[in-house]
C-alpha cells in the first residue's frame, strides 16, 4: 500500500442496467480501482437521498449512482425521477458544507461494462483531488454542541 | 425483532475453481467471517471449491438442517447468475428462499481487481454489507398470475413466420403483425440462398400461405404496434391498422385494379430503386395477403381528387377512398420481437461511389438484378440495362468491421459474396474479383461451397478496398472502375479495372430499432441491437419477462439461423402457456395506512399507476398485481409509510453500515 | 456582419497573391469583418511537426494565444490556406487531448508572456465560413455575372476535410461544399472524382518525379472531363499544379494548359469584379482562354522576371566548407574565373 488517499466510495446501482454492466465489466475482465462497494437496487428511483446521506455519514467520501440510461429504463422513467433526486441532494450537499462533487450519478447500460469501468475510475480521482470528507462527528449520546465557530442561528419562521 | 433476536446467519465463500480464489484469499474471509461476523449472527462460516455444484449445494442444506440456519449468503458470482440456484437449495432445506443472498465477489472483485490484498479487503466489506442487511430479509411468497394463452408476433419476415406457426400448430393463438403490406420480410426480395442455391421464394412462399391460411393466426399486414402496457401474461397492446383503401371483406386480390392504374412508381423498397410499380399494388406475385395497398401520397385522387381508375374497374367494389386509419386494441400473454434489419446504406461510404458511379450497385439491388422476377428477367447487366460486365469486382464488409460505420462483422456478406459470384459467372462468363478482409464461411457446408466458387475460378484478393473510382491514370482504366486495394498477400497495391462493382453491405439495427425496444420495455446494445438476456445460454429472452427476440433483431443472422431462434422463442413461449401461471418476483411496494397522510405524492410517482388514493379513508393504497417493484414510491414518501418488501430502508441501512465496517 | 479573426499565411503576401486579393473583394461584397492577427508567425507549414513537436506546436500556438487574446466579439479564427487551417485546428485539437503537451507548449509561451487554453477558439478553414456561415443563399444573391458556361473542376486537396477534428464537413472523403459553391456562382461544376487527392505537397522539392505523377493524374483528368479550369483553396495546390504543370508535361510528354485558380477568384468574378482586381493574370498557365468563354477579358500573366545575374560582390567562403556539397564547391570555382 502507498500513502496516497484511498477513498472509500459506495455505489448504489439498478438491478436491470447498471448492475449487469458491473457484471459485464467482470466478464470482460475490465480492470477498475477497488475503491467502490456497489448496493443493488431494483431501480435508481429507489434510492432515497438518506441513503446517501448515511453513506456518507458513515465513512464514504464519495458515492457514485447509476442507473438505465433515460429513455431505457426497466421502470419506464424512474431513472429520471432517480435524476430529480440527484440534482436536489447535490444542492442540499452545498448547504451542509459537502462537496457536491462527492456525489455522481452515471447513466450505464447492460452493455456499458467497460464505460461503467471508465466512469469509476475517474469518479475515484476526483474523489482522490477532493481529499478525506471531514463529516462533522456528531455525537449523540453526549448531545455534544455545534463547534464554536459556527454561531447558532434563529430559527426564522416560515409561513406554510 | 431484531433487537432481541439475531438469527442465525451461515456465509458460504466459493473458491470457483481459481476465478475467485486466484485473486481473494478465500481462506481469510472465511476466517474473518466466522470471528468478525459472529457478533452479528454468523454461526459458520465454510468455503468450497465450487458451491453451486451440487455437493456445495448440500453443504448448506445439511447446515440449515442441522445448525438451524436462518439465513444463508453466498458469497460467490452475480445473483443473476446464481441467486435462483441457491434459493432452490435453501427452499429445498425448508427456508424462505428471500432469505438467502448472494455476495459478488467474483464480477465484483476477483475478476475486475489484481491486488490480492485489496481483493480479499473487499470481499470482506462486501460479505459484511450483506451479513449486516439479510438480518432485516423477511420471508417472502411468490405471486402467481395467469397467462394469457394469446400471444403477438411482430415482424413477418422469416423469423416470425417460424415463431408464428409454431405457436399456431400447438393450438393456440397468434396475433402476427407486419408493417409492410405483405409478409415476408428480406427473403422475399432474395434470388437464391446460400449455400444450396435454392430458390428462395419457392421455400418462403408454402410457409408464407401456411401463415396466412391458419385458422390459429390472425394476420396484420399494414400494420404497427403503438403501445404495449401490462406485464408478462397480461400483456395491453395497442395496434395501429393502417388504412389501405382497399375492403378487405369483398377484395378478391385478382390484381384488376393494379392493371388498370395509370401511374407508375420508382419501387424503392421491394425492387431496392431498381424497378417500378404501381400507386396501387401489391409488393409482389406471391403476396400475403393478396389485398393491394394504395399508396396514398402518389395516387392521383388523393392528391388531385380525379382518377378513381381502381375503383371503376374493380369487379367486387372493394375500393374505399374513405377507409381510415383504426387502432385495435388485443390482450397478449407473451410477446416475440423479429424486427429484423435494415440493410446498410452503402452510399455512406462516399469512397466506394455508390450513387455517383452508376454501376456500382448494393448488394439487395444484385438479388433484384439476379431475380428472375426482378426488372430485367434476371439478366445481369449494368445500370443500363443492357450490356453485360465482362469483369465484376464484389467488395466485402461494406460498413461492416470498419470503425467509420459498424464495428461487428455482419456474418452473411461473406457467404452472399460467392454466391453473387457465383451467380455472376453462370449467367454471365465474366470474371469475377472477390476483395475480402477475412474470409468467413463456418457453418454446416458453408465452406465446400466457398470451395466450389475458387474452383470456379473467382479470383480472391486479400485486402480492404480504398477505393472505386471512374478517374483512370492509365490507358487501359480508361471508361472503367478501378478498384484500388491493397493485396496484402502480395504486399502491393493493386489497381483493377472492371464493369461493374457489387457492394455487399452489411446489416444495421433497424433504424428505429430504439424506439421500438422502448415500446416493448427492451433496451438496445451500443451497436442498436436487443440485447438478450444471456448472450449464450437465453438468447432469445430479454431482461423483461414475457418479451422474447428473435432473428436479426438481435444481430446478424442468416436463414436458418433465424428460423432457429424464431422456433426457439415459440418453444419459450408454448413454456410460458402451458404453465397456465406465472410466478412474479415478490417484491412489492406497501403503504402503512396508519403513517400515511394522503398527500398523494406517491400516486404520481408511479408510470403503473399502482397507486391509488382511497377517498373514504384519505389514504393511499398500493394495488399489488400492478406494482412492478421499482421502489420509488418508498423514497419517495415524505413520511415514510411506503416500504418495499426485498429493499426496505432498513435492509439498505445496514448494508452501508456493514459495506463502511472497518475490515 | 460577420466577424473573423483572420489569420493569413505566409503564401498570401507571395505565391497565392491572386487569393489574398480576391479574398478581399470577396470579403468586402459578403460583408465579412477581417481582424488579422497581430504580429502572426509561421504555422510550421508541413515539415515542422514531423521533427520535434513541442518546438512546432509552440510556435502554432503562438499565433492561438495572440489571436485569442484580441477576441472581438468574435472567437471565430478563419485561415484560407489549407495548412495553416490544418495545422491551427491539430494545435488546438492536440493541446486539449493531450494536457501533457498543453503545458509544454504554453510553458513555451509563456517566456514571451502568452497562454492560450485549447478550446478557447474556433478554427475555421474559408470554404466552411463562407458555405456555412455566410451561406449558399446569400452568395447566389450577390451573383450578377453568372459564371454559365465555364466547366470547372472543383478541388479541394486533402488537408481541409481530413481529419476534420470538429466534424464540419459533409464528407471526408467527397466532400460536396466547394462543388455546391460553384454551383451557386452558375458554373458547370463536373463531378471531380480526384477532389480530395494529393497535390503533391512538398514531393515537388524532395522527390519531383513523385510529384509529377500526381499532378499529372489530377491534370489529366480534369482535361479528361473537359475542364476549363480547376479550381482550389489551397495556395499549396495552386502552386504544385500551377508552377509545376509545365515541368510536368515535359517530363510526361504531354500538353495539358490546365489553369488553376482560387475559387475566391471566380467568386469575385461572378460578384461582377474585373479580372485584374480578381486577381487573374497572377497564374503561370493563362486562365485567359477559359474567361474568354464567359466573355471576361482576363490580363495575361504578367512576363517572369529575367534570372537574376551574378553581378553583384563575390559571396566570402562558405563557412560549413568542409562539408560543402559539390553545388556549392562549383559556384566557388565561377567566383574563382571572374
Amino acid at each position: 500500500m502507498t500513502d496516497t488517499f484511498e477513498p472509500v466510495i459506495v455505489g448504489f446501482t439498478c438491478n436491470w442496467c447498471s448492475y449487469r454492466a458491473a457484471d459485464a465489466a467482470g466478464t470482460a475482465r475490465v480492470k477498475y480501482a477497488p475503491n467502490v462497494r456497489l448496493i443493488r437496487l431494483m431501480c435508481s428511483g429507489r434510492l432515497d437521498p438518506a441513503f446517501v446521506l448515511k453513506a456518507l455519514a458513515g465513512g464514504a467520501d464519495g458515492v457514485l449512482i447509476s442507473g438505465c440510461h433515460p429513455g431505457d429504463c426497466h421502470y419506464i422513467e424512474q431513472n429520471y425521477k432517480a435524476l430529480r433526486r440527484f440534482l436536489l441532494l447535490r444542492r442540499t450537499l452545498k448547504g451542509f458544507g459537502v462537496e457536491p462533487e462527492r456525489v455522481k450519478l452515471v447513466w450505464a447500460s447492460a452493455a456499458e461494462g467497460v464505460r461503467l469501468a471508465h466512469e469509476i475510475n475517474a469518479f475515484v480521482e476526483e474523489i482522490r483531488k477532493l481529499g478525506p470528507l471531514n463529516w462533522p462527528k456528531w455525537d449523540n449520546q453526549s448531545g455534544r454542541d455545534l463547534p464554536a465557530d459556527i454561531e447558532p442561528q434563529p430559527i426564522e419562521e416560515v409561513p406554510a | 425483532m431484531i433487537e432481541n433476536h439475531k438469527p442465525k446467519i451461515g456465509v458460504y465463500v466459493c473458491h470457483c475453481g481459481s476465478n475467485i480464489a486466484g485473486t481473494v484469499n478465500v481462506d481469510d474471509v472465511r476466517k474473518w467471517a466466522q470471528e468478525k461476523l459472529g457478533p452479528e449472527g454468523v454461526v459458520i462460516a465454510r468455503d468450497y471449491k465450487f458451491m453451486c455444484s451440487s455437493l456445495g449445494q448440500e453443504l448448506i442444506e445439511k447446515d440449515i438442517k442441522e445448525l438451524g440456519l436462518e439465513r444463508v449468503v453466498v458469497a460467490a458470482c452475480s445473483p443473476h447468475l446464481h441467486e435462483k440456484t441457491f434459493r432452490t437449495a435453501a427452499e429445498k432445506a425448508g427456508l424462505n428462499p428471500y432469505l438467502t443472498e448472494l455476495v459478488s465477489i467474483r464480477e465484483q472483485v476477483s475478476w475486475v481487481h489484481t491486488d490480492k490484498a485489496i481483493a480479499t479487503e473487499k470481499a470482506k466489506s462486501l460479505v459484511s454489507g450483506t451479513v449486516q442487511r439479510i438480518a432485516y430479509n423477511t420471508p417472502l411468497e411468490k405471486q402467481k398470475v395467469p397467462i394469457n394463452a394469446n400471444t403477438l408476433v411482430v415482424g413477418g419476415g422469416i423469423a416470425g413466420i417460424q415463431a408464428a406457426l409454431e405457436i399456431a400448430n400447438a393450438g393456440f393463438h397468434v396475433y402476427l403483425v407486419e408493417r409492410e403490406p405483405s409478409i415476408g420480410g428480406h427473403m422475399a426480395q432474395f434470388d437464391k440462398t446460400f449455400p444450396t442455391l435454392d430458390c428462395s421464394a419457392c421455400i418462403l412462399t408454402p410457409r408464407m400461405v401456411e401463415a396466412g391460411t391458419h385458422p390459429n393466426i390472425t394476420l396484420m399486414t399494414w400494420s404497427e404496434v403503438t403501445n404495449v402496457s401490462g406485464f408478462v401474461g397480461n400483456f395491453d397492446v395497442r395496434i395501429l391498422k393502417k388504412a389501405r383503401y382497399v375492403n378487405e371483406d369483398v377484395c378478391t386480390g385478382c390484381g384488376i385494379c393494379t392493371e388498370k392504374c395509370p401511374k407508375k412508381v420508382i419501387d424503392t423498397h421491394y425492387e431496392a430503386g431498381l424497378g417500378y410499380r404501381k400507386v396501387v399494388y401489391t409488393p409482389f406475385a406471391q403476396a400475403v395477403p393478396r389485398f393491394p395497398v394504395i399508396d396514398r401520397p402518389n395516387c392521383t385522387f388523393f392528391q388531385k381528387g380525379t382518377c378513381k381508375a381502381c375503383e371503376k374497374f374493380c369487379p367486387t367494389n372493394a375500393i374505399d377512398f374513405k377507409q381510415e386509419d383504426e387502432f385495435i386494441n388485443i390482450t397478449v400473454g407473451n410477446i416475440i420481437l423479429a424486427t429484423g434489419y435494415d440493410l446498410f446504406d452503402a452510399g455512406r461510404v462516399t469512397n466506394y461511389g455508390y450513387g455517383r458511379l452508376p454501376n456500382v450497385f448494393s448488394s439487395i439491388e444484385f438479388e433484384r438484378l439476379s431475380n428472375s422476377a426482378g426488372p430485367t428477367g434476371g439478366e445481369i447487366t449494368l445500370r443500363d440495362g443492357k450490356t453485360k460486365p465482362e469483369t465484376v469486382g464484389i467488395i466485402h464488409c461494406v460498413g461492416s468491421r470498419d470503425k467509420n460505420f459498424n464495428n461487428y462483422c455482419s456474418s452473411i456478406c461473406c457467404m452472399q459474396s460467392l454466391k453473387f459470384a457465383h451467380i455472376v459467372r453462370e449467367r454471365t462468363g465474366a470474371d469475377v474479383y472477390e476483395f475480402y478482409i477475412d474470409m468467413r464461411t463456418p457453418m454446416k457446408a458453408y465452406d465446400e461451397f466457398y470451395q466450389r466458387v475458387l474452383d470456379e475460378g473467382t479470383l480472391f484478393v486479400r485486402g480492404k478496398v480504398a477505393e472505386v473510382t471512374n478517374a483512370a491514370r492509365y490507358p487501359h482504366e480508361k471508361g472503367k472502375l478501378i478498384i484500388h486495394v491493397e493485396d496484402t498477400l502480395v504486399g502491393k497495391q493493386r489497381r483493377i479495372p472492371v464493369d461493374m462493382v457489387i457492394l455487399s453491405n452489411g446489416m444495421e439495427p433497424r433504424h428505429d430499432a430504439k424506439q421500438t425496444g422502448q415500446t416493448f420495455g427492451i433496451s438496445c446494445s451500443s451497436d442498436g441491437w436487443y440485447i438478450e438476456r444471456h448472450p449464450k445460454l437465453d438468447p432469445v429472452s430479454t431482461m423483461t419477462e414475457g418479451i422474447y427476440i428473435a432473428g436479426c433483431a438481435t444481430g446478424p443472422k442468416d436463414i436458418p439461423a433465424s428460423v432457429a431462434q424464431g422456433a426457439a422463442a415459440a418453444a419459450r413461449v408454448l413454456d410460458k402457456i402451458l404453465q397456465k401461471e406465472v410466478e412474479m418476483e415478490p417484491i412489492r411496494a406497501s403503504v402503512i395506512e396508519e403513517n400515511c397522510s394522503g398527500c398523494r405524492i406517491c400516486n404520481s410517482m408511479c408510470p403503473f399507476n399502482a397507486i391509488a388514493f382511497i377517498g373514504d379513508l384519505k389514504v393511499s393504497r398500493v394495488n399489488p398485481a400492478l406494482c412492478q417493484g421499482c421502489g420509488t414510491c418508498v423514497a419517495a414518501c415524505p413520511a415514510g409509510a411506503i416500504t418495499g418488501t426485498g429493499f426496505s430502508n432498513e435492509q439498505i441501512f445496514a448494508q452501508i453500515d456493514g459495506l463502511l465496517m472497518t475490515v | 456582419m460577420n466577424k473573423y479573426i483572420y489569420y493569413p499565411g505566409c503564401s498570401m503576401e507571395g505565391s497565392a497573391r491572386a487569393y489574398a486579393e480576391s479574398l478581399s473583394q470577396v470579403a468586402k461584397i459578403l460583408d465579412m469583418e477581417l481582424a488579422t492577427v497581430r504580429d502572426w508567425n509561421c504555422c510550421g507549414a508541413t515539415e515542422y511537426l514531423s521533427i520535434n513537436l513541442i518546438p512546432a506546436y509552440s510556435l502554432i500556438a503562438r499565433n492561438l494565444a495572440i489571436a485569442a487574446g484580441q477576441v472581438n466579439g468574435t472567437n471565430e479564427l478563419m485561415a484560407p490556406c489549407s495548412a495553416c487551417y490544418l495545422n491551427l485546428e491539430k494545435a488546438d485539437y492536440y493541446m486539449a487531448e493531450r494536457p501533457a503537451l498543453g503545458e509544454k507548449v504554453n510553458e513555451a509561451l509563456a517566456a514571451g508572456g502568452l497562454h492560450y487554453k485549447p478550446g478557447s477558439l474556433q478554427i475555421r478553414h474559408l470554404v466552411d465560413v463562407l458555405v456555412n456561415d455566410i451561406g449558399l443563399d446569400v452568395i447566389k444573391s450577390k451573383v450578377v455575372r453568372p459564371l454559365t458556361g465555364l466547366r470547372i473542376a472543383p478541388y479541394l486537396g486533402c488537408m481541409v476535410p481530413r481529419p476534420d477534428y470538429q466534424h464540419r464537413w459533409s464528407d471526408h472523403e467527397y466532400p460536396l461544399e466547394l462543388d455546391d459553391l460553384m454551383h451557386v456562382l452558375g458554373a458547370e461544376v463536373i463531378d471531380f472524382p480526384l477532389k480530395t487527392d494529393c497535390c503533391g505537397g512538398h514531393m515537388s522539392q524532395i522527390a519531383p518525379e513523385t510529384a509529377y505523377e500526381l499532378i499529372r493524374r489530377l491534370v489529366s483528368e480534369a482535361d479528361e472531363y473537359q475542364a476549363d479550369l480547376m479550381v482550389t483553396v489551397c495556395p499549396m495546390c495552386q502552386m504544385n499544379l500551377d508552377a509545376y504543370q509545365g515541368e510536368a508535361n515535359r517530363f510526361f510528354g504531354t500538353k495539358y494548359q490546365m489553369p488553376i485558380v482560387f475559387f475566391t477568384q471566380l467568386m469575385a468574378l461572378a460578384f461582377g469584379i474585373d479580372a485584374k482586381s480578381a486577381g487573374f493574370g497572377l497564374e503561370l498557365v493563362s486562365a485567359k482562354k477559359a474567361l474568354a468563354r464567359i466573355g471576361v477579358e482576363a490580363p495575361a500573366p504578367e512576363p517572369a522576371s529575367p534570372r537574376r545575374k551574378p553581378d553583384g560582390l563575390p559571396m566570402p567562403p562558405h563557412r560549413r566548407k568542409k562539408y560543402a556539397s559539390g553545388r556549392e564547391a562549383s559556384d566557388e570555382k565561377i567566383a574563382v574565373a571572374e
